[in-house]
């Protein structure tokens, strides 16, 4: 394990050289810490992305409990489009192998869209098969609210709404208005988000 | 001159030690006899007990270790006796750390091997367990438990380089495998090379629930939709035979009226659990270079692996080493913790101002977090609401002595980690 001595030398001589102009410093660095609970990495990568956060007014993130940044709701009300001025809230779940895995994203409230469907899974691309940790949470809420700007009949979870979506644009505009109201559309009764 | 007398069990590897090879490092320091009493004294921690950690365990014990230390949370199944060779039938069901020391240990008598093990999850020991070992060795087939591991190393290093150990972390998948040597705060850690890893193939929400063509994509339905729908708030836990049986049952039916072939239990345990294909050939080999390098490590023989090296035998052979840089930004060993002295009379807003002149962070305040407390958010604005009482509040009030506080500013590149003494 001559290695390590061989390391630590190098170290001392880099630190020497630097000590010269070094500037009076209060913050000396550490020997190990002996405090319990340590910050784990997705700790660390988390309160980087929320303190990065930079949401439009339309876009809120709430926390039920805010000693726990793992779990929070976010609620979006689009500005334009068909789903102008409705109120859409979506539970938030992080894990602790976070930003290994994407954050876990599902829709509160029964919808008429064509992306998202009755249980309130959603199809969105960069929250599974396209995730990846260069992706950050700024990244996939901005994602989401352009699920309501531009919702996409290729992905079908709601394939009904989709149908519609594809073949005629006014009448998916009217459906929406109905369900958004907490209307029945095709029989399906959705929840009241405006 | 190499005086040791040893026994026939030592004899294939001493002459690597007893000599001085053309390729030693450390040829005015090295001398056989300490590296021999280096080897028989180091304390050596193996991270996992499947394919890969009995390779390992057989290894370090064929090579000269005497001390070994091995840790692994499950225990052995049948499925697992194909390849973890040193589990038989009448294993099934006790804790493969134990079975794996005692198999090695009887296979292995006269030569004052001691091999303890630990049948619990890595979280579960203190750092004050980690801190005892010369060198650890990983063979595990999880991300998160290497991401521990590996900040748990970090974390141990100060800036003398005192406490430093290195990890050598095995790893394969099908024909493919690499072993890599981390020393933590000098070389790329495991978190420096996150983005290399491949991840977990998933599948289009809207193709498995509507366009299904694949066996795994009648799986995913079953356990992505069908099990929340089900069973609301319920975790699925696939070592639950009943929870398992449900699933290929639910994946099965989906399958028959897509008229799709393959779905069996084998391959819907593969997709829950994400089951990476292992052979115990490849196994073998990326053991034997971790043991290598553990070898080389501790003998200081011959140089160590710097630090990666990849295997890929699924199209002809071919290996690649070359020495990962580290990453400047790396949330892990990027920003190793300093020690700051305060007041704790002072309240968080002194503190910040403190620090925000010491970092040159002129705009705005940064977000303070303690690893079970947030201290103070920027934002998003209901957390800074929520946290704004904080910045009026003593430090005494808000800090343990010594507690770690994440400081973090999207201008800084990085999060700061202060350990916080007060004074
Ligand atoms: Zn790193």
């Amino acid at each position: 394990m001559l290695k390590i001595r061989q390391l630590q030398k190098k170290k001392q001589d880099e630190d020497a050289s630097l000590q010269s102009n070094a500037k009076d410093d209060k913050i000396a660095v550490s020997n190990n810490s002996t405090s319990a609970a340590r910050v784990s990495a997705a700790q660390l990568r988390l309160q980087k992305d929320l303190t990065e956060l930079d949401l439009p007014k339309s876009i809120k993130v709430n926390f039920t409990n805010p000693s726990n940044i793992f779990n929070f709701v976010l609620s979006i009300v689009p500005q334009e489009g068909f789903y102008k001025m409705g109120l859409f809230k979506f539970t938030v779940e992080i894990n602790e192998n976070f930003p290994i895995d994407p954050p876990k994203i599902r829709c509160m409230q029964k919808i008429y869209h064509p992306n998202i469907d009755l249980d309130g899974n959603i199809c969105l691309n960069i929250l599974r098969e396209d995730w990846s940790p260069v992706l950050n949470l700024n990244s996939v809420i901005i994602g989401l609210n352009f699920l309501f700007l531009e919702p996409n009949p290729n992905d079908p979870l709601n394939k009904e709404a989709a149908n519609v979506l594809a073949k005629n644009k006014n009448v998916f505009a009217s459906n929406v208005k109905v369900a958004m109201r907490g209307g029945s559309v095709d029989g399906e009764r959705y929840d009241r988000v405006i | 001159m190499f005086s040791i007398q040893n026994n026939q069990h030592d004899s294939s590897y001493l002459s690597l030690v007893s000599n001085v090879g053309p390729f030693n490092e450390f040829i005015d320091e090295y001398d056989p006899n300490e590296a021999f009493n280096t080897l028989s004294n180091a304390r050596v921690l193996v991270i996992g007990a499947g394919g890969l950690g009995c390779e390992i365990l057989k290894d370090l014990a064929l090579t000269g270790f005497k001390k070994i230390d091995i840790i692994d949370a499950d225990t052995i199944e049948v499925s697992n006796l194909n390849r973890q060779f040193l589990f038989r039938s009448g294993d099934v069901g006790r804790p493969k750390a134990e079975v794996a020391a005692e198999f090695v240990k009887r296979k292995s008598m006269g030569k004052n091997l001691s091999i303890v093990s630990h049948y619990c999850r890595i979280q579960d020991k203190p750092q004050s367990f980690y801190k005892q070992f010369d060198v650890v060795i990983c063979g595990l087939d999880s991300v998160e438990a290497r991401r521990w591991i590996n900040a748990t190393l970090v974390s141990l290093v100060d800036s003398n380089l005192n406490g430093l150990i290195p990890m050598i972390d095995g790893g394969t998948e099908g024909f493919r495998g690499q072993s890599r040597v981390i020393l933590p705060t000098v070389t790329s850690c495991y978190e420096c090379t996150l983005d290399m890893i491949t991840p977990k193939t998933t599948y289009p929400v809207c193709t498995i629930a509507n366009t299904p063509r694949l066996p795994e994509h009648c799986v995913e339905w079953a356990s992505v939709l069908e099990w929340p729908r089900r069973f609301p708030g319920k975790k699925f836990d696939p070592d639950l035979s009943e929870h398992l049986d449900w699933m290929y049952e639910t994946a099965h039916r989906r399958a028959i009226h897509f008229k799709i072939d393959g779905v069996t239990k084998e391959l819907t345990l593969g997709v829950v659990k994400n089951i990476i294909p292992a052979i115990a050939s490849t196994n073998a080999i990326i053991a034997a270079s971790c043991c290598n390098e553990a070898f080389k490590y501790v003998t200081s023989s011959n140089p160590i692996l710097n630090n990666y090296m990849m295997y890929s035998g699924d199209y002809s052979i071919f290996t690649y080493t070359y020495s990962h840089a580290r990453k400047p930004n790396c949330p892990v060993c990027g920003n190793h913790p300093k020690t700051i002295k305060v007041p704790g009379s002072w309240d968080l807003r002194d503190f910040i101002e403190h620090i925000k002149e010491k970092h040159d962070i002129s705009i705005g305040t940064p977000s303070l977090a303690t690893a079970t407390k947030q201290l103070y958010f920027r934002s998003p604005p209901s957390l800074e609401e929520f946290t704004r009482k904080n910045l009026g509040r003593k430090l005494s009030e808000l800090l343990d002595d010594n507690e770690e506080v994440i400081v973090s500013d999207p201008k800084l590149p990085i999060s700061l980690r202060l350990l916080v003494k007060l004074e």
